[in-house]
């Protein structure tokens, strides 16, 4: 069986969704088809707490946003991305508030901004601390009424297919049935998500396991910056659940076990009462990580079951201001740490939060790979170069979400149509080895694909975690080619065809050990540090030769290849990131 | 503390069996382990046929509702040690048709969503560079029913879903509602027609256990109860007034 | 979703009993019927009352027939609870607001109990004086 669309979506998250609505109105004779293997409001772009950047005030300019973001990155992102991301996330944020987001408010009804980590002005829009959530859940609503977008619920997409140099659709199952089908397709967009699942610590979902970037990567597409891994600084102990950085911006503090705001021994400034943009708890978060691992070192972190944590101390915010305001922080302390906030420390250590690196595209979010586009937190265009900046990720996958429907709808309209009997052919192909693999791997004495799943992880945090050195990272890139071969000859319990979460397990693992590989490969390569790529046997940044984004591809014979582009600079000249002086 | 605690699993798998049964699993006992953590162990370490669906858990993307000690709840949100010393057991959500195992088909309720038209309805939209002006006041006025993360538990505890599924039921209700209230929002009368029918809220009989179960205290019945005055009191006034009145 | 063998899980006949207020809901949409045994009986009154001090005189004895006693009681506790379960959800259907502050849904129904108690001295004060 095969299905026709003119553009595949894969991921129904806020990139898709957005994308989605801007084929739509773009060009409403398209039809448009959103393959996710999860509903669309189970997607993790729900989770998200903190809120979303754009300028605001009428003290804060387009250019300072810019700045921020261009410094947080530690000069890697474009810049000519960054100044169009700037513009357009107004935009789009206000368009969402025409969509319905509840975003906070001013007693006299305008739009609420906060202070947010490295942000040297307030202009972080928030909706309480479910930013996400209603982001999400407007962006879904608001799809519900484009009745042409049509959508695969729960399919799992299993390989982009590739004719003549050109997508042409994917190949996707339907977990309710297990029936496998080609969705013939002008164009594909990847809007997947992240991949913090490849490492066994982490705030992410537990679908965040780098599907598209394997799809991307697998179809001949390169993969960028993937050494940039951004840890939160707060996470609960033993779960990973995230304490958003809105806790710091309301005032919250970073304490170490003697109760003293540790922060002021990293440059990141002087410790005061009420917070300061750009500083101490304010500063970027990888600095801030990497302030923890420091503390660790020294002995002046708390050791706990779950491992070393510090403390957030929020207690003197109140009540009040608590519940307006980080009225979730206070639900999720209460029911994965059983503590109060308001009353009590939090204990927090760093996190996998975010991937800087992803599908390489361009500024309208096509990839190398003519038909393939990318957006969102899977694409890597770069906004973010080697640090995110907290409140960038949720306008950023609006805004480049946007640009790639934009770009898509174009392109659809002067793309010639093309034969797809050899992309059915394709489409077959893949199924028999979809049903090869649901068959093949029901012998008793293999290894269990979540054995070889705890490895992987435990592999990325010991060899390409906040620091890293080229012992570590070649360990680590041993292990996961060990780890693929053990794969290959891992069983599994389940043969059935429906709802097989087993054979999505499976499917997602295989994913991400090729993933892995492009982060440990692409940080092997990068002998500098640099925002969340920490060399602690090149403790220096080195812009003579690494100011440029790595770009990792697949050789056919199944080996990498790792090269470098240069950096888009327009008015901000690579310099030195100063917090809190 | 016993050292572990005996789950014990609804499984329903098509392709073997025509009924469903009953799997019994001994599970570690940890004070931090959820009802999910215990699943993803059964199914990492002991069964990998056990299908069940989850995401975030944190308690917001709605994936793992299931049926817990009879009671409709979010398995990542529900305590092993709250059942100690055991049995647990583990359904899928009541009221619905089950794929396998823990996955119920949730399609109606897919289905059923955009009949009540769950988006913004302007008729004067600001232009491109401003918001719409809302006080917080004003956004205290839906603001709860926003809450809602489609999770299933109110329709799992519906007595009256259970009865005469074509009922739209109380989370697709509480949505309408949220874009009702919402002083941006223009489209009350564009839901009036499915909302005020005999499948909308005058279906529901005030059992009130869609805000019992609910887990982000979206008050469902309340929503309804809430829109039957304001149907009722429409009713009245289109029966009463002359047109340019009402 | 053709090729899927969905379960349906029969409902049980007892479902009503599992909770008690799946109980309340079953034992309220029961008195339904009383409160139309009442409005049937309250016309049957005014209609006595009309034809008559012979017909109210009949009317009287037939209400004086313990079986009828028996029903009356049970229906009256069947309308109570239908009162009150009505008026604990009229906070939930009326939101009122004064200024910025909500009136709080205790005081809604507080007002209602009032309202009841007002009318009932009306209605007492014009039966008995």
């Amino acid at each position: 069986m095969a299905a026709w669309h003119n553009v595949v979506i894969v991921g129904g998250g806020g990139a898709g969704l957005r994308a989605a609505i801007a084929v739509a109105e773009a060009n409403p004779k398209l039809t448009v088809a959103i393959v996710s293997k999860v509903y669309p409001m189970r997607s993790h772009t729900v989770s998200a707490e903190g809120g979303a950047a754009a300028v605001a005030g009428d003290d804060d300019t387009m250019d300072e946003h810019a700045y921020d973001t261009v410094s947080g990155s530690d000069w890697l992102c474009d810049q000519d991305a960054v100044e169009a991301f700037v513009v357009e996330a107004r935009k789009e944020l206000l368009r969402l508030e025409h969509w319905g987001c509840p975003w906070s408010r001013e007693p006299d009804g305008r739009i609420a901004v906060r202070a947010f980590g490295g942000m040297k002005k307030r202009r972080t829009w928030f909706a309480a601390d479910k930013t996400g959530f209603h982001l999400l859940h407007t962006l879904f609503q608001t799809a519900l009424s484009y009745t042409d977008i049509v959508r695969y619920d729960e399919w799992f997409v299993t390989k982009l297919l590739v004719h003549d140099g050109r997508v042409r659709g994917v190949v996707a199952v339907e977990l309710a049935t297990g029936r496998v089908e080609t969705i013939v397709a002008d164009a594909v967009i990847v809007c997947t998500g992240g991949c913090g699942r490849v490492f066994p610590f982490t705030t992410n979902a537990n679908i965040k396991t780098g599907d598209g970037m394997a799809l991307a990567y697998q179809a001949g597409a390169p993969l960028k910056d993937m050494e940039f891994v951004q840890y939160h600084p707060t996470g609960l102990p033993f779960t990973g659940i995230l304490i958003t950085e809105a806790a710091r911006a309301e005032g919250g503090r970073l304490l170490n076990k003697d109760g003293y705001r540790y922060l002021q021994d990293y440059d990141l400034g002087t410790p005061t009462d009420e917070p300061v943009l750009r500083s101490m708890e304010l500063g970027p978060r990888d600095r801030l990580s990497q302030a923890f691992v420091h503390e660790m070192e020294k002995g002046r972190t708390v050791e706990t079951e779950a491992g070393h944590v510090v403390h957030l101390d929020l207690r003197h915010l109140g009540e009040k201001l608590v519940d307006e305001r980080l009225p979730f922080v206070r639900e999720l302390c209460a029911s994965y740490q059983n503590i109060d906030p308001v009353h009590e420390l939090v204990p927090v250590r760093p996190v996998v939060h975010y991937m800087m690196g992803g599908i390489h595209t361009d500024i309208h979010g096509a990839t190398p790979l003519t038909g393939l586009y990318a957006a969102g937190e899977v694409a890597c265009v770069s906004i973010n170069g080697a640090n995110r900046l907290g409140s960038n990720s949720l306008p950023e996958l609006l805004v480049f979400g946007a640009r790639a429907g934009q770009a898509v709808a174009e392109f659809v309209a002067t793309v010639p149509g093309a034969a797809t009997a050899p992309v059915l052919a394709q489409g077959r192909d893949e199924e028999r080895r979809l049903v090869r693999e649901l068959s093949g791997r029901q012998h008793s004495d293999g290894e269990r694909i979540a054995d070889i799943r705890t490895e992987m992880q435990e592999t990325m945090e010991a060899g390409a975690g906040i620091y890293r050195d080229e012992a570590s990272l070649t360990k680590a890139l041993d292990k996961l080619a060990e780890l693929k071969t053990r794969f290959a000859r891992a069983s599994m319990d389940d043969a059935s065809r429906t709802f097989n979460t087993e054979l999505v397990a499976m499917l997602e693992l295989s994913g991400m050990l090729d993933v892995a590989t492009c982060i440990v490969a692409s940080g092997l390569r990068r002998k500098e540090s640099r925002g969340a790529h920490q060399r602690t046997d090149f403790p220096d940044r080195d812009d003579e030769t690494y100011l440029a984004h790595s770009v990792i591809s697949r050789k056919p014979d199944g080996d990498w290849r790792v090269e470098y582009l240069p950096v888009t600079i327009t008015r901000w000249p690579p310099g030195e990131r100063v917090y809190g002086r | 503390m016993p050292e572990s605690i005996t789950m014990e699993v609804w499984r329903y798998r098509p392709e073997r069996e025509s009924e469903p049964t009953w799997d019994s699993y001994e599970v570690p006992l940890r004070k931090e382990w959820a009802v999910l953590d215990g699943l993803n162990h059964i199914k990492d370490q002991l069964d990998g046929t056990l299908s069940y669906r989850w995401s975030c858990r944190m308690g917001i993307c709605g994936s793992c509702g299931m049926t817990v000690n009879g009671e409709p709840k979010l398995g990542c949100s529900t305590f092993l040690t709250d059942y100690a010393p055991g049995p647990v057991r583990v359904e899928p959500l009541h009221n619905f048709p089950v794929i396998r195992d823990l996955v119920v088909e949730m399609g109606d309720f897919m289905a059923k969503l955009p009949t009540v038209k769950p988006w913004l309805v302007g008729d004067d939209e600001p232009d491109e560079d401003t918001e719409y002006r809302q006080t917080p006041v004003e956004m205290d006025d839906y603001k709860r029913y926003s809450m809602c993360i489609n999770c299933m538990l109110c329709y799992a505890a519906c007595p009256v879903y259970a009865l005469d599924p074509e009922f739209i039921g109380p989370a697709a209700i509480a949505l309408a509602q949220r874009y009702n209230l919402d002083s941006r929002d223009a489209g009350a009368e564009d839901r009036r027609d499915v909302l005020a029918s005999a499948e909308g809220v005058w279906a529901c009989t005030f059992v009130g256990e869609c805000s019992v179960a609910c887990p982000k205290d979206v008050d469902p019945a309340g929503a309804i109860q809430r829109y039957k005055l304001t149907a009722a009191n429409k009713a009245v006034r289109d029966l009463l007034l002359p047109r340019g009145a009402r | 979703m053709s090729q899927v063998r969905l379960y349906r899980p029969p409902v049980s006949l007892t479902w009503w009993l599992r909770k008690p207020s799946y109980l309340v809901f079953m034992l309220r949409e029961l008195s339904s019927v009383f409160i139309a045994w009442f409005v049937a009986y309250l016309l049957m009154l005014v209609y006595a009352v009309g034809s008559g001090p012979g017909a109210y005189r009949d009317f009287l004895d037939l209400s004086a027939n313990p079986a009828l006693v028996v029903l009356n009681v049970i229906a009256l506790a069947f309308v109570l609870l239908h009162t009150v379960t009505w008026f604990g959800l009229a906070p939930k259907a009326m939101v009122i607001r004064l200024g910025a502050l909500r009136v709080p849904p205790n005081v809604i129904l507080a007002a209602h109990y009032g309202a009841w108690l007002v009318v009932s001295a009306v209605v007492a004060w014009v039966v008995l004086r």
